[in-house]
């Protein structure tokens, strides 16, 4: 007869684990003898095998009798797909199991709106929340706060009003992955992750751009209707791929030379370096959008057709209001100049325009990527809102 | 009163004890329709009113404690009628209940018992009071003369369905106030993992024969074919079907068990000695009666 030795450990200190371990080995209808030295051992294991379901003999030693009632529970549980590679399909009876773990039977199916991988998955989304991981950075430690930044009035509103105007794109820019990823299966944990850790960036730039806004003025600038419709259409897009292509595609990728224009051209060193460190982040948002999309093309030939409608359509939506506003546009102009001086706005106003043309260049280079011809990508870049994001 | 329980139907009836009783009796009812069993139930405060229900015809089966059951089996003897438990629940066989002391109190046998004060639970628990009563009486120790009595009247008319009173029992042993308590032998695994006693501070004094808990009871009269479907469905709920496993778990059991009698004799010799039913029965009969007439 098969013997497990409890020592002095009574169950109610966690021998039951020393027992529970001996049954699973034995097989059904196997008698264990229980030795050890509690004098409650054989009043304890009574109650324990009892509540479990096991037979109990009061010895002494008393004797645990193996049944399967308590293996009953792994019958039927499924696999949650494998662990290294997610399923077509992720099926709402899995709920919000680790991928590839067993699943009891019976649970209450948990619905995601987003379960189909080819609508959503990405062989780079690892390799991408791997190296986002890996770049985060600190708002308090990775910026100079005490940098000197004395700057003429006007220049420094100048830079206030495109803060401001930063930080109501980034919070569209936070709350759009963030309402997808509470919509995605979890089963694709590498795009909850992706996703997740995009929120976060999102979050930091909201923190450094406010903190400059701040940094010598008591409130940020101007908050346009304009401006706030076009994020409107933004957050309105129910398609997971669409409101990825608009806001990361193209959305994104225009900021992204937005943002490289404030790390030239920001006259203090503050502003350079929190538009230099957001920069790198939004790369990476791009780089995601743009995977994801272009898996999800080569599986849906009707997607390219929808993307471009969406654009025509939020065009449409968008053409009777202001576009980006006059204090956002003539800001850029004199925190590009840095003075006052004709001459040194006339550069700022140069520099505007080649701003304005690099983020069509980089629209079109990406709407090429996703595999529009030439004239495609030419007509929806210039179709794209004219707030940039 | 009769005439409310359609033909084909069981109204069965149970003690809420416990707002997850609810829950219990919903999710069987909602099997039950699955099965095409018509099923209802009907919840009282105590089991009492229970049992006395079940004899005025409110429902045809009764989920009863031990001493319900005994109620229901001494009430049916006195009116002319029969009672019989028809399902029980695994985990109701072979239960015992264990008096237990401080360590190192001195007190390490029965006999040590002698003058001390014990703490029990509520006066109807079979398992915190009338069973170890009884059983100390057998041992020759009566109540009251022998030693103190400390009753936990908490719950009282679930027939310590509720654990409140045995927890209590367990405290009044920590902290001093008695010499000892009472308890099931569960509680006693449970109060120590949870710190309630911690691990070392007592000592078992003696533990009860095996003894049954709950069971289903029916009366006679109840259509028999009506009766042997909800038996049978009882009987074939599986721990294996992921739908009735959930009811089984709240309800604490792994498998139905065809009903048996023969585990309730510790708790008939206890309210014997003790008279703990005998003025009730005498109001019950005399209403019941009333009621047949
Ligand atoms: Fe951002
Ligand atoms: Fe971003």
């Amino acid at each position: 007869m098969r013997t497990v030795d409890l020592g002095a450990l009574g169950l109610d200190r966690g021998a039951h684990l020393l027992v529970r371990h001996a049954l699973a080995k034995a097989e059904v209808g196997a008698r264990v003898q229980v030795r050890g030295s509690d004098p409650a051992l054989a009043i304890h294991l009574r109650a324990w095998a009892r509540a479990r379901g096991h037979g109990f003999e009061p010895g002494p030693p008393p004797i645990v009798i193996r049944t399967s009632l308590e293996d009953g529970r792994w019958c039927g549980a499924v696999a949650a797909g494998h662990a290294a590679r997610p399923s077509e399909q992720a099926s709402a009876s899995w709920g919000l199991a680790a991928r590839g773990a067993r699943v009891e039977a019976g649970l209450v199916p948990l619905e995601f709106p987003l379960a189909t991988r080819d609508e959503i998955w990405t062989d780079d989304a690892a390799r991408l929340y791997a190296r986002a991981a890996a770049a985060q950075w600190d708002p308090e430690t990775a910026i100079n706060w005490a940098a000197s930044c004395e700057l003429p009035d006007a220049v420094e509103d100048a830079v206030v009003q495109v803060m401001t105007y930063l930080i109501e794109n980034e919070v569209a820019a936070l709350i759009i992955p963030a309402r997808f990823l509470a919509r995605i299966h979890p089963h694709f944990r590498e795009i909850l992750q992706v996703l997740a850790i995009q929120a976060a960036d999102e979050a930091r730039h909201i923190e450094v751009f406010t903190r400059r806004a701040l940094l010598k003025r008591d409130a940020p600038g101007l908050s346009t209707v304009g401006g706030q419709s076009s994020l409107r259409t933004l957050l309105e897009e129910p398609d997971f791929a669409l409101a990825s292509f608009l806001l990361s595609v193209l959305g994104e990728g225009s900021f992204l030379s937005l943002l490289w224009f404030l790390a030239e051209h920001g006259p203090d060193p503050i502003t350079r370096q929190i538009t230099t460190l957001a920069a790198q982040d939004e790369a990476r948002h791009v780089a995601f959008g743009l995977s994801h999309l272009q898996q999800h093309a080569a599986r849906e030939p009707g997607l390219r057709a929808r993307m471009a409608n969406a654009v025509e359509q939020r065009f449409s939506a968008l053409q009777h209001t202001a576009g980006l506003n006059e204090e956002v546009f003539d800001a850029l102009v004199l925190l590009a100049a840095g003075s006052w001086e004709p001459e040194a706005i006339a550069r700022g106003f140069d520099a505007v325009v080649a701003l304005r043309q690099d983020m069509d260049r980089g629209r079109r280079t990406r709407l090429a990527r996703l595999g529009f011809d030439a004239e495609a990508a030419e007509r929806l870049s210039s179709l794209h809102t004219r707030n940039f994001m | 009163m009769r005439d409310q329980i359609k033909p084909n139907q069981i109204v069965l009836g149970a003690v809420a004890y416990d707002p997850k009783v609810v829950t219990i009796w919903e999710g069987f009812k909602a099997y039950f329709a699955d099965q095409d069993l018509g099923f209802d139930y009907v919840l009282f405060s105590n089991y009492e009113r229970q049992v006395q229900a079940h004899f005025d015809g409110v429902c045809n089966v009764a989920w009863n404690s031990p001493l319900a059951w005994l109620e229901a089996e001494r009430l049916a003897a006195r009116v002319g009628r029969k009672a019989r438990a028809v399902a029980m629940r695994d985990t109701d066989c072979d239960l015992t209940s264990v008096v237990v002391a401080r360590a190192g109190s001195g007190i390490e046998r029965v006999e040590d018992l002698r003058g001390k004060t014990i703490a029990f639970g509520a006066s109807d628990s079979p398992q915190a009071t009338l069973i170890p009563l009884g059983w100390l009486a057998s041992q020759g120790l009566e109540p009251g003369r022998d030693f103190n009595v400390v009753k936990h009247e908490i719950a009282v008319g679930m027939h310590g369905d509720h654990v409140g009173g045995e927890r209590h029992a367990a405290r009044d042993l920590v902290e001093a106030r008695v010499d000892a308590a009472a308890m099931i032998d569960a509680n006693h695994l449970a109060f120590g993992a949870d710190g309630t006693l911690p691990t070392g501070s007592t000592v078992i004094v003696g533990q009860t024969p095996t003894y049954d808990h709950c069971n289903f009871t029916v009366l006679d009269g109840i259509d028999a074919a009506l009766l042997d479907r909800f038996v049978n469905l009882l009987l074939g709920q599986s721990f294996e079907d992921p739908l009735v496993r959930p009811l089984l778990e709240l309800e604490g059991l792994k498998k139905w068990l065809p009903g048996r009698t023969s585990g309730y004799a510790l708790l008939d010799d206890a309210i014997t000695r003790l008279g703990t039913i005998n003025a009730w029965l005498d109001t019950a009969s005399a209403n019941s009666d009333g009621q047949s007439s």
